[in-house]
């Protein structure tokens, strides 16, 4: 992949110095610590460039937000880093491995998955289906051995214990009494959790969250943001974008904003409220 | 009152324990077309051999169509492949099976190959021949898929009835297709259990074959004229139940793929394949590997559905078939493999041969009437039949029905195709789903519902 835009001025970092020591920052900086990392982006639609030299990094076991007013870039960010779409320029490291332009289905089984901004859920396939499809590498995806008399203990060993791990992320997210169900029955909120669940279950390293509580409700929504939280724990990375300007500032750190495909301002969420260029980006609103 | 409750309560027992039991449910459909030919039979006056006769091409074409649906039903009904070229998979299927058996002495000349080559070959070359159909469209849309399958459909029919490749030379040696003569088929084995020369029943039958003619030939059922079933009825239906067998087959290795991890991803890609390339699966190497063995299914069941004929022509594999075969899947509801086995069978004997048992009873009843106690209603038939559609609907105005009911008797098989066509878009319209509705074949190597108890399934 060309790497034309790799060394495209970052319009990011001019926020306010942090307290880190020049020591600490060379620590956090290994390609572990930063899972992912985008180096000057581009994608022209037309003569539109929808995202004009992004480049951010996401630090390990942070929920990093990534914000900004609509058509600001954020989703075609999101489809750039996950192979969706190919960048015009530009390169993405997960890992300390460059994945640009690969498929979205080798760089998901890097550990980098996505959610979709509108839930795309496996309409025709009950809820415990849309779940038990996730896991990587089951055995049982390799045709011969699902039909191989011998081979299929195999797989319906593995599937036991895919069920047993279904039934617990469906709890985990308030969806068991739902399992049976057709996907398309759900209402867009649980649409939206069955969407969480289901990219959980690829036991992910880093996960890209596409609004995830658009058209959740409030409660729901608090109790997800929790569910977030304690995966953190656990030592899950997250980058989050998401239209509640509330949930971000309080959950979130640091924040990324982009405005008309840039990145705009990069920091700890009272950073960003105080930016100007921020508010002025969201036309006055308060932050 | 409470016998009628009684009764619905009776009913929907029935039809509960029908919903969860395939077998049953395959079992009381089965029945229910043979009761039903068993009638039509009767009142046709076929006797017991021609009882035998209809059972058997209602069990025999049945069992082919399901067969060609079952691996439709996998490309399309679980990982949405589009594929409408299903009578070409099928032509290369008997074809390379033909050209691999066949005598080197032959017209055309074959490579005079043993027949488990030719059906492992035969099935072979379909699947690779699909592979190389479904590798360039994976890149685009669906429906290009659909373009491309069916314009290789023809282009492998015209292919075998052009002169040019009627016999050609390659690396010294001859082989052939026949062109529009057709080409010579395998005798097919069965009959090797019944006859001494397979080939020539004059040479006297074997010691089992005997035995069995025998047995059947002395058969008699109360209220059906004639005694005994003829040789070539047993034969005929020894093949057809070799084909049930086969379907058993299918359905046991579909089940199987359906039911897994595997299947799983297909019905993903089905509902949406950015979904199942997000969460890590290479959708591409499923939809090809599912195209391949759906097309070597379909070449399979090309080369049972010949296999009891002589030769074969290139006419047997027109677009129209691969219709017939989405129509009866369409019935029986995609998606699910039982419903492509109800399917097949419910539009192979009704939908299919129905047509043709209407118009000889109708014809029946017109010539004979419909005798009721001392009475007969009706009779003395139809009278002349119109040899126009002008001169069959002109009489209505003076209501005359007669010659329009002749008239579309005349022609019930190029009507069949119109009422087809309504079946299909009622079906479509009304009922998507299928005959079943809409049904939960979950796509796991476990029951997924229980997990406290332990859930003992397998």
């Amino acid at each position: 992949m060309s790497e034309a835009g790799g060394d495209a001025p970052s319009a990011a970092g001019t926020g306010p110095e942090t307290a880190d020591s020049a020591v600490e920052r060379a620590a956090k900086h290994t390609p572990e610590a930063i899972p992912l990392r985008v180096t000057g982006l581009e994608k022209h639609f037309g003569g539109i460039a929808a995202v004009d030299g992004v480049s951010f990094e996401v630090e390990a076991g942070t929920l990093t937000g990534l914000i900004g007013p609509n058509g600001a870039g954020k989703s075609t960010t999101f489809d750039l880093i996950t192979g969706v779409q190919t960048p015009d320029a530009g390169t993405v490291h997960f890992r300390g491995q460059d994945v640009t332009g690969l498929r979205p289905y080798q760089i998901a089984d890097r550990g980098l998955v996505r959610t979709f901004q509108i839930a795309r859920e496996l309409s025709e396939m009950t809820v415990l289906e849309n779940v038990m499809l996730a896991p990587k590498h089951q055995v049982g995806e390799s045709l011969w051995r699902s039909v191989t008399p011998g081979a299929r203990e195999e797989v319906v060993a593995q599937e036991r214990e895919l069920r047993e791990r279904a039934w617990e992320t469906l709890d985990f997210f308030a969806l068991d009494h739902l399992a049976e169900e057709y996907a398309g029955n759900l209402s867009g909120g649980q649409r939206k959790l069955l969407e969480m669940a289901r990219v959980l279950m690829t036991d992910p390293d880093t996960v890209l969250l596409d609004e995830p509580l658009a058209g959740v409700n409030p409660t729901l929504g608090n109790q997800l943001v929790e569910r977030i939280h304690e995966l953190r724990a656990q030592g899950l990375t997250f980058l989050l974008v998401e239209h509640d300007i509330d949930v971000v500032m309080n959950h979130c750190d640091p924040i990324v904003v982009m405005h008309q495909g840039r990145v705009l301002a990069e920091g700890p969420p009272e950073a960003i409220r105080a930016d100007e260029r921020v508010v002025d980006a969201y036309l006055g609103e308060t932050l | 009152m409470s016998v009628g409750t009684a009764t619905r309560d009776a009913v929907a027992a029935v039809r509960a324990r029908l919903a969860e039991d395939d077998a049953l449910l395959l079992l009381a459909v089965a029945l229910g077309i043979y009761a039903l030919f068993v009638l039509v039979s009767v009142v046709l006056g076929l006797g017991l051999n021609g009882t035998a006769n209809t059972l058997e091409r209602i069990t025999f074409l049945s069992a082919v169509y399901a067969m060609v649906v079952l691996a439709l039903n996998l490309q399309w009904g679980y990982a949405g492949l589009f594929n409408i070229g299903v009578a070409g998979f099928m032509a290369v299927g008997v074809y390379t099976m033909a050209i691999l058996t066949g005598s080197p002495t032959g017209s055309p000349p074959g490579l005079g190959l043993p027949l488990p080559v030719g059906l492992v070959g035969g099935m072979l070359v379909a699947a690779l021949v699909g592979m190389l159909a479904a590798l360039p469209a994976l890149r685009l849309r669906a429906d290009y898929l659909a373009i491309v399958t069916v314009a290789l459909s023809e282009i492998i029919r015209l292919t075998l009835l052009s002169t040019t490749f009627a016999t050609f030379t390659v690396a010294g040696v001859t082989l052939g297709t026949g062109g529009g003569q057709g080409i010579e088929l395998p005798t097919n084995p069965v009959r090797a259990l019944f006859y001494v020369d397979p080939g020539n029943p004059s040479s006297g039958a074997t010691g089992f074959g005997s035995v069995v003619f025998d047995i059947f030939g002395r058969i008699y059922v109360p209220f059906m004229a004639g005694r005994g079933i003829q040789p070539a009825v047993v034969l005929n239906w020894a093949y057809a139940v070799v084909l049930v067998l086969f379907v058993a087959g299918f359905y046991w290795f579909l089940t199987r793929v359906g039911n897994s991890p595997f299947g799983r991803v297909l019905k993903a890609i089905r509902e949406d394949e950015l979904v199942a390339n997000a969460l890590g699966k290479d959708t591409n190497r499923f939809k090809v590997k599912t195209f391949a063995v759906g097309c070597a299914l379909m070449g399979l069941a090309g080369i049972l559905w010949q296999g009891s004929q002589g030769f074969v022509t290139p006419g047997s594999f027109v677009p129209l078939v691969t219709f017939f075969v989405f129509i009866a899947l369409v019935v029986g509801g995609p998606g699910s493999n039982t419903g492509s086995v109800i399917g097949g069978a419910v539009f192979a004997s009704l939908l299919f041969e129905g047509p043709n048992f209407v118009r000889r009873i109708v014809e029946q009843l017109a010539n004979n009437g419909l005798r009721i106690g001392g009475l007969t209603v009706g009779g003395g038939g139809l009278g002349a039949t119109p040899n126009n559609f002008v001169d069959a609907v002109a009489p209505l105005f003076s209501l005359h029905v007669a010659p329009l009911v002749a008239y579309s008797l005349e022609n019930i098989s190029s009507l069949r195709l119109v009422f087809l066509g309504v079946v299909l878009v009622y079906l479509l319209q009304r009922r998507p789903e299928g005959l079943l509705g809409h049904r939960k074949e979950v796509a796991a190597a476990v029951d997924l519902s229980r997990r406290e108890d332990g859930g003992e399934a397998g």
